[in-house]
């Protein structure tokens, strides 16, 4: 009996959570489509995750394309492929590494900040006080996180697309000896607009995903500075699975064969 | 204390108002009315339900049962847009002042009259450098961050900010908690003086006595959930309940046992 009540507490706490969730979602989508909006907090936001985070992601983008063309010429030279390599830079970048390598770095720095200002908002009163402000703190503060986060990550991860596939042509051109022009031509040859347009879209979740759970664990936190610490780790960890999960996801609804 | 009009409601009205967080009772059936312009302190320990009773008046928490009436109307069941509305005659000054710490000063004073009633950032914030003088701050202090001011500091902005908008109704959340006597004066003076210079109900939760004789005209104890005393101010001495003599006087020994849990 004992093992049945845990079994049934953990499936009733999880449901719980699923369902706040839900329901933290819904009121946050609300509040970004019905006026007034704060175009001051959606900017501050916008130049916090957009611009703040081009250097880590670019990094990230330019060795992770590096890598990929010094990696795929070790492997491909075995069977004479060595060919391929700007192609396969190009489609990996796009469709893969650069929105989720891109979506990972964003949830470590935006997700993990978002929660612990929220976080300590919350545990401060300062949510409170925006409310006795006939403030709501949904628009206040969700709203344009939600929004900037959705609508940066697809420039973001534009960018990182870019120099992704320059740290291949680096490599591919200075240490490859390849011919900086076929590379180019190599790279434009196999790549379709929606290899871009699919990561751009990944992109767009996951800057939803990772403002949504920096959002919705700060939110909740209680209990003064442990608790802050948890939202911000719950914020971090939650993001980046939620972001893997959906990449499979959205993976399978544009380029499933079926 | 002021006595209330018969045409007119009570300007708070709280009617048999229950809150429990899971198995924990906080508010027992709460009794409490708050005349116009009156000053009620309400008293008790740490842990009694005083500050779930006015998250509960602001809507910030919601009771479990029980009605609430701001100016005779009844506040538990408002859509979030009327809450809102409501809320415009409410000020507060937290406990921890609360004060946004990612704006200046100035920002902070100025909030609710830029976000909430949409006023040119200029106009509010000559309206704002006003508010800081009534509480002794210079315009210069408008400049900086909440976090370069000292704790007394920083409840004069929090008091400032709740006075901005001119409300009609002012919570005070033990608004000396923390603060050295002579600032716990000073604060005291401020909140006596902007009440009567705006009008204002006021309702101040504490545990401190020295505060509670200064500001209060009217005080009520709250014990277990339940308001168990209300009399005039002057009265407090003579209450004949033990556990206001035991409160007042700060004894260890009476009715009154600790509580351990926090809410």
């Amino acid at each position: 009996m004992g093992f049945l009540a845990a079994t049934g507490r953990a499936f009733l706490i999880f449901l719980e959570a699923t369902g706040k969730l839900a329901m933290f979602t819904a009121a946050a989508l609300s509040h970004c489509v019905r006026p007034p909006l704060y175009p001051r907090q959606i900017l501050r936001q916008m130049i916090d995750i957009g611009y703040y985070s081009l250097p880590v992601v670019g990094l990230t983008a330019l060795f992770t394309g590096m890598v990929l063309a010094l990696q795929s010429y070790s492997g491909f030279s075995r069977f004479q492929a060595e060919g391929a390599i700007a192609t396969v830079v190009a489609l990996s970048v796009t469709r893969e590494l650069g929105p989720v390598l891109g979506g990972l770095m964003v949830a470590g720095r935006i997700g993990a900040a978002m929660a612990a200002e929220i976080g300590t908002m919350r545990v401060t009163e300062q949510i409170d006080a925006l409310s006795t402000l006939s403030t709501n703190p949904f628009k206040y503060l969700v709203a344009p996180r939600l929004i900037a986060g959705l609508t940066m990550l697809p420039l973001l991860v534009l960018v990182a697309d870019i120099i992704g596939v320059f740290g291949g042509f680096l490599v591919g051109v200075y240490r490859l000896d390849f011919n900086p022009a076929s590379y180019i031509g190599r790279t434009w040859e196999f790549l379709e607009p929606v290899d871009v347009i699919s990561g751009l879209v990944k992109a767009a979740v996951f800057g939803f995903m990772v403002s949504l759970m920096g959002c919705y664990h700060g939110y909740h936190s209680r209990g003064g500075a442990q608790g802050v610490g948890a939202a911000t780790t719950n914020a971090v960890v939650s993001a980046s699975i939620l972001i893997l999960v959906w990449n499979y996801l959205i993976t399978g609804i544009f380029f499933s064969t079926k | 204390m002021s006595q209330v009009p018969p045409a007119h409601p009570p300007k708070i009205s709280l009617k048999n108002v229950h809150k429990a967080f899971g198995p924990k009772v906080v508010l027992n059936g709460i009794d409490l009315e708050v005349g116009r312009g009156e000053s009620l302190v309400v008293i008790g320990g740490s842990g009694t339900g005083k500050s779930v009773m006015l998250k509960c008046i602001l809507g910030l928490l919601s009771p479990d049962s029980g009605s609430i009436r701001v100016d005779g109307e009844e506040t538990t069941k408002l859509r979030p847009r009327e809450r809102e509305k409501l809320l415009h005659k409410f000020g507060m000054l937290f406990q921890g002042a609360a004060l946004f710490d990612s704006l200046k000063v100035w920002e902070n004073v100025a909030f609710g009259l830029i976000q909430g009633e949409h006023m040119p950032r200029a106009k509010a914030k000559d309206i704002a450098i006003a508010k800081m003088g009534a509480v002794g701050l210079g315009p210069e202090v408008g400049e900086l961050f909440p976090s370069e001011l000292s704790g007394g500091m920083q409840k004069r902005v929090g008091l400032a900010r709740a006075i901005a908008d001119e409300p009609e109704i002012i919570f005070f959340d033990e608004p000396t908690t923390g603060l050295d006597p002579i600032m716990a004066d000073v604060i005291n003076e401020l909140i006596v003086k902007c009440v009567k210079d705006l009008g204002a109900t006021a309702v101040t939760i504490t545990h401190d006595m020295a505060s509670a004789r200064k500001i209060a005209d009217r005080v009520a104890m709250i014990y277990q959930g339940r308001i168990i005393w209300t009399g005039h101010a002057n009265d407090i001495d003579h209450s004949g309940n033990p556990h206001v003599d035991q409160f007042v006087h700060g004894r260890g020994e009476g009715p009154i046992k600790m509580q351990v849990r926090a809410l």
